[in-house]
């Protein structure tokens, strides 16, 4: 059932009195219950700014670079399940959201950037701090505009957060000239611009039936689920829940659809992927029936596509249509929101009263290759192993409930393999873009959306240099953010790469000139705390824990360790790498020149 | 690799928001994605000028044509996307205009020629033809081989424009 929100092209009425735009532009933010805005000034949106200054209905967040923003704006959504909104000015400002704003639409983050733009008589011109921002941003945001017209300020502020929340969410991008900002014009509410916008929610009822009867009859299934479950609303990890069990499959998922199912259920087999578990992998390799549960069959779950899942049928429920077919073909795709699609699934399934196939032969041979242990590591010695870090970082927090963040590297797929999540909204990471410097920016802006949470970005030392700055902002708003560097003083994955690929030959990869962790975190205001050895690790954490404010801890760890399992690019999931003695040191050209 | 199946040309209809950039992000979508372009044409259809219709011919296996129409149907702006060459029995045209400059038996046979592919005559000097002619890819094609023969010296041409057969829109 294909669904037209927006269904006519009428403005509505604007309000006899008449504001100015930035006037417009709050109430408008206003209406749609915006409360925290992440921004930097500028000469652009400095009419904007006044208007916020006069008001106390929406409070602002002064980053100290534009691309914190937008993470800053990311951790808010995904942490609370409300849109991110961010404001920054022209030019520079605009330019330095960019990285955030694709790293938004690749991991489907509902934000709405508001952007300042020179004064409409001086677009074209090459005006001071001028850039084509609706062009910069047409390829990496879900939609955008450049409002020319101050009466069409409000309904566009309305339909960018529909846009952003629905369907497929994403970023969008609001390019304001000054001199619409501060022209008058009426108010309105929200109303409809764009009928081609399609919104397909409800999935079609006889794919669904046919998916059931497919369960049913499967002897080797699997749910391979992802992103889109958290995107789709709690209620859809609930249905996820009842899904798992009414069929008795076990469960993957992806970096991104981590905590949608419980880490601690028996039918729980872990992360898939390029770093995934052993069972996992192995079990999405042998499966009869593979459900896709709002994934996009990534080529970093996948591995080589032609080895992928050889002998499965493969049903796929993803909102966006592009999504299905698009790099693994289907059996049966079902286009629809993953809660509104597992709803109907499950009334089927108990209106034939199904009785899922036994699957002990399955679950045992998944007995057989859980007992690899493949995420097992050996902590011996005084030097602390990254992967007991994050254990023991673990232990200590997880009666907490906490929200994790990350940067991007081996410490992000060390979190993810050894850090533990029972619900959703708790894991905050670039999955998409892989952007380094994500994880402080998104840790507060989580942190703003849930003061009472603990918040940790689980961080490399590289990384978190990435956007170091933001500590000032944790300062300024009193958000108790955690940092918890694990230090190889290497940009870990590189270095990996580089010994896997290159023969050790670690070009650039080691981290040089590195300030001292716990100096810098006084010098911003911030507690610091160094963690040297195992015996320091434990005391290290709690006084991390027990602190009432910012923390920043040095976790020093062994330098070369490696993030196993891995399934180097170009292999099959068979061909998964377990522990040391499998890398050979070097690859052929075909697969150096795949990333 | 998969193995796609095999190459076929299609000629998608697409109705857009006739406003700006709709243009740009369709064609960005085809570049970014590695997605051919045969021949792109695009003029607003409706009275009130708020809507576009764009026709693309491309190219590609049946599920690089499936995956073009799942990518530009998300976009916001884009209201339809119709693959008339899966839909069955449509009308295809292209226009030109061919300026053929020469005098003698070159002329004539110019003219001849016109004459047999049923072109116009626009524009006419001592010296000069402009022709006008329109129909399929391949008769265009053809026409315009043979004019390189007495005297073509410039061709403008546009590209597509097609519509499906029948009482039913596509």
């Amino acid at each position: 059932m294909a669904e037209a929100a927006l269904s006519d092209r009428s403005y509505g009425q604007p309000t006899d009195e008449l504001f100015v735009g930035a006037r417009l532009i709050l109430k408008a933010l206003e209406e749609q219950g915006v409360e925290v805005v992440f921004g930097y000034p500028g000469g652009a949106v400095l009419p904007i700014y006044d208007a916020l200054f006069q008001q106390s209905v929406i409070k602002h967040i002064l980053v100290r670079h534009e691309q914190a923003a937008v993470h800053a704006a990311e951790g808010y959504a995904r942490s609370t399940g409300k849109p991110g909104v961010v404001l920054v000015t022209s030019g520079p400002g605009a330019t330095n959201a960019v990285t955030g704003i694709t790293d938004a639409l690749l991991d489907s983050i509902p934000i709405v950037v508001l952007t300042g733009q020179v004064a409409t008589h001086l677009i074209g011109s090459d005006a001071f701090q001028e850039c084509d921002t609706v062009g910069i941003t047409r390829h990496c945001s879900k939609h955008n505009y450049l409002v020319k017209d101050p009466e069409r300020l409000a309904d566009i502020v309305h339909e960018a957060f529909h846009i952003a929340t629905s369907g497929r969410p994403g970023p969008v991008v609001i390019d304001i000239p000054k001199d619409v900002q501060v022209a008058r014009a009426g108010y309105r509410k929200r109303s409809a611009l764009h009928n081609g916008y399609k919104l397909q929610l409800k999935g079609e009822l006889k794919d669904i039936e046919a998916a059931v009867e497919m369960l049913a009859k499967a002897e080797r299934p699997i749910l391979y689920t992802g992103g889109g479950v958290i995107n789709s609303g709690n209620g859809a990890s609930q249905l996820l829940r009842e899904l798992a069990r009414v069929t008795g499959a076990p469960v993957t998922s992806t970096l991104m659809g981590l905590g949608a199912f419980p880490a601690a259920s028996p039918q729980w087999l872990g992360m898939l992927g390029m770093h995934g578990t052993y069972e996992a992998n192995m079990a999405m390799n042998e499966c009869d029936l593979m459900l896709c549960i709002g994934a996009r069959f990534d080529d970093r779950v996948t591995g080589r596509l032609d080895a992928f899942s050889p002998n499965s049928k493969k049903i796929h429920i993803d909102i966006d249509r592009s999504s299905i077919n698009k790099n693994v073909k289907a059996d049966l795709g079902i286009i629809g929101d993953v809660g509104y699609v597992l709803e109907d699934l499950l009334k089927i399934w108990k209106a034939r009263a199904h009785k899922a196939v036994d699957q002990k032969a399955w679950f045992a041979k998944i007995g057989e290759w859980r007992k690899k242990e493949s995420l097992g590591f050996k902590q011996t010695g005084k030097e602390i192993l990254p992967q007991y870090a994050i254990q023991r970082l673990y232990e200590a927090t997880k009666a907490k409930a906490p929200i994790i963040s990350t940067e991007v590297g081996q410490h992000q797929m060390w979190a993810a393999q050894h850090f533990h999540f029972e619900s959703p909204r708790k894991w905050l990471t670039s999955g998409g873009l892989g952007t380094m410097g994500y994880g402080l920016p998104a840790a507060i802006g989580a942190q703003l959306g849930n003061p009472r949470s603990l918040v940790i970005d689980i961080a490399g030392e590289a990384s978190i240099l990435m956007n170091i700055q933001e500590m000032s902002t944790a300062i300024q708003y009193r958000l108790p953010v955690k940092v918890f560097v694990l230090n190889n003083e290497y940009m870990g994955m590189v270095r990996q790469w580089q010994q896997l690929t290159y023969e050790s030959r670690y070009a650039e990869s080691y981290s040089e000139a590195l300030p001292d962790f716990v100096k810098l975190a006084e010098a911003y205001g911030w507690k610091g705390i160094r963690i040297e050895d195992v015996d320091g690790l434990d005391a290290g954490i709690a006084e991390m824990i027990a602190y009432d404010g910012p923390v920043f801890v040095d976790c020093r760890v062994a330098k070369l360790e490696n993030c196993f399992p891995m399934i180097p690019s170009g292999a099959a999931h068979t061909e998964m790498l377990l522990n040391p003695s499998d890398v050979k040191g070097e690859l052929d050209e075909d697969a150096q020149a795949l990333v | 690799m998969r193995d796609l199946g095999p190459i076929r040309r299609h000629t998608l209809a697409i109705t857009v928001d006739n406003e700006s950039g709709v243009l740009a992000k369709i064609v960005g979508l085809f570049s970014a994605r590695g997605y051919n372009i045969e021949s792109l044409t695009v003029a607003d259809i409706t009275e009130s000028h708020d809507v576009s219709r764009i026709t693309i011919v491309t190219s590609g296996s049946q599920e690089v044509i499936d995956q073009i129409e799942a990518q530009l149907d998300r976009l916001v702006t884009v209201h339809k996307v119709s693959d008339l060459t899966e839909l069955g029995p449509h009308v295809e045209r292209e226009m030109a205009l061919l300026k053929v400059v020469g005098g003698g038996d070159k002329r004539l046979e110019a003219m001849r020629l016109a004459d047999i592919y049923r072109a116009r005559v626009v524009d006419a000097t001592i010296e000069s033809f402009i022709f006008e002619i329109t129909g399929s890819t391949e008769k265009v094609n053809t026409f315009i081989a043979l004019m390189r023969e007495v005297g073509l010296v410039e061709v403008a041409r546009g590209g597509v424009v097609a519509i499906s057969r029948g009482k039913d829109p596509s």
